[in-house]
């Protein structure tokens, strides 16, 4: 008796702590709410950078040079394919995706992108070319 | 003197009604052609295109997300400027072909999304190769290489277009699924410019 109203209690407790922490309360640096989508920075236009980045360290998945908003990446397709596969990167003058991203976790060479690869924008972001809103203290290489 | 003048000039009754004849005519044909080009206006216009939920609810839904349906200038491209030709003769040629999308329109054949995905790739299909025939005519309505100022252009586009021409390609070689979503079964792979796989019929 005594261990089920703890128990209820508790997860009252917890209801009442995950609305409190929901995310329309968090607010980024920016000052506004995360999930705020007419923040003006959430809108700026995504950047092309001809040459690309450097590199901030080795095996950095590199950052998009160029804008994606025209590309999906869904059940139908991988858009981004149609330049940087093996079978097209020659013809578009694009960088061929990394010779890693054939590999699955076992280290066996698959002849296609690793399914674990499919989602580039996981490890692959466009610039804005935003002011950083703190300072970035990292050496690089 | 009397005799001649019954031959040579015909009589004033029968004028008239030459006169009456002809007008009647022109006046008819001005109604019909008025009316027909009525027509062909009203039909050319992006209301009439999703007038028919098979439009309204696939294509026009996608073509809303896309820079033609807005942007920064306002300038739109509707259905009709990208799917009808703007000259008399080849508007006319599209319209009939209209006429069997109608059919298809009472049949049913398209009438919900799963009905509608399964017949994309083929439709896509017969939209893209009419555009590498016409070499992208519509397109070049608006848009023309001549007019692009390449130093305002991104270095990915400027360099394509640079040698887009050389290489005999045509918009549309390279700006599939600009308004729409793409078929399930276009694979970006197998569409390099110029060796595409997806101008062929296939089964
Ligand atoms: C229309 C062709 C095209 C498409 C589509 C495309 N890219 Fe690119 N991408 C390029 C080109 C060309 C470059 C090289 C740009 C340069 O260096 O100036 C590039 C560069 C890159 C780089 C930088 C590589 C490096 O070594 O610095 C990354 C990362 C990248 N793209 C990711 C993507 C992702 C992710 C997508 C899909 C969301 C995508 N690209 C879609 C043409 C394309
Ligand atoms: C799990 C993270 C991850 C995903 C997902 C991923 N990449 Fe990468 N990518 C990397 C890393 C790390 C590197 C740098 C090291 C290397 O080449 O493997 C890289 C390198 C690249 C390069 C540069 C290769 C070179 O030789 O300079 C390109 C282009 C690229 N990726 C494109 C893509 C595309 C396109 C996709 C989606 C199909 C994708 N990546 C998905 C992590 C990822
Ligand atoms: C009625 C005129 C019109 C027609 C027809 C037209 N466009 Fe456009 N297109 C525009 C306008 C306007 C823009 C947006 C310009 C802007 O504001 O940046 C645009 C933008 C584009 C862009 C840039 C996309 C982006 O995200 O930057 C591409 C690519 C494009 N059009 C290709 C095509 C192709 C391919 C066709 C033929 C199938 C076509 N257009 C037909 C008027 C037209
Ligand atoms: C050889 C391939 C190719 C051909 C042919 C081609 N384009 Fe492009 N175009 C590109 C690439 C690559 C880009 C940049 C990446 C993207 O938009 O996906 C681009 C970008 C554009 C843009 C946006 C420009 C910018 O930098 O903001 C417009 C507009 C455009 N194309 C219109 C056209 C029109 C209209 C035609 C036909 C007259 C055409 N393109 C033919 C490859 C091509
Ligand atoms: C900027 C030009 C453009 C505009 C505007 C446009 N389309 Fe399309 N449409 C295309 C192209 C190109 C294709 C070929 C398939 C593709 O590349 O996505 C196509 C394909 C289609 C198809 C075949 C099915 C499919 O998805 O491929 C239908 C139906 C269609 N359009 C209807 C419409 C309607 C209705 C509108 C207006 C709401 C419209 N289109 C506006 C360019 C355009």
């Amino acid at each position: 008796m005594n261990r089920s109203v703890a128990a209820m209690l508790l997860g009252l407790a917890a209801t009442g702590l995950a609305s409190a922490i929901a995310a329309e309360d968090v607010t980024s640096l920016r000052g506004r709410a995360v999930t705020d989508e007419s923040d003006p920075a959430v809108n700026k236009p995504t950047v092309a950078v001809p040459g690309g980045f450097a590199l901030g360290w080795e095996k950095q998945p590199p950052m998009i040079p160029h804008p994606i908003d025209k590309y999906s990446i869904d059940l139908r397709q991988n858009g981004c394919l149609k330049c940087h596969s093996p079978a097209t990167f020659e013809i578009a003058k694009a960088p061929k995706v990394g010779d890693s991203h054939f590999f699955d976790r076992d280290g066996v060479k698959l002849d296609h992108l690793a399914p674990r690869r499919y989602f580039c924008t996981q490890c692959h972001a466009p610039q804005t070319g935003a002011i950083p809103l703190v300072e970035n203290v990292f050496e690089g290489r | 003197m009397s005799d001649q003048s019954k031959t040579s000039a015909p009589k004033p009754r029968a004028r008239r009604v030459t006169w009456l004849i002809l007008s009647a005519g022109i006046l008819i044909g001005i109604l019909f052609w008025g009316g027909f080009n009525t027509a062909m206006e009203a039909t050319n216009t992006e209301q009439f295109c999703i007038s028919c939920h098979e439009m309204k609810v696939n294509v026009y839904q996608e073509y809303t997300d896309t820079i033609h349906y807005t942007n920064r200038t306002g300038v739109r491209a509707t259905c009709p400027d990208c799917h009808v030709p703007k000259d008399w003769v080849h508007k006319i040629v599209r319209k009939i072909q209209a006429s069997n999308e109608l059919y298809h329109h009472f049949k049913g054949d398209v009438d919900t999304p799963e009905k509608f995905e399964a017949q994309r790739i083929r439709l896509a299909q017969n939209v893209w190769r009419t555009m590498k025939a016409t070499d992208s005519r519509e397109c070049r309505n608006c848009h023309d290489f001549e007019s692009m100022n390449y130093n305002k252009q991104e270095s990915r586009s400027s360099q394509s277009h640079q040698d887009a021409e050389d290489a005999g390609l045509t918009c549309i070689d390279c700006h599939k699924g600009i308004a729409h979503q793409l078929p399930m079964e276009y694979d970006p792979e197998q569409d390099a410019p110029g060796q595409s796989i997806f101008y062929s019929v296939r089964d």
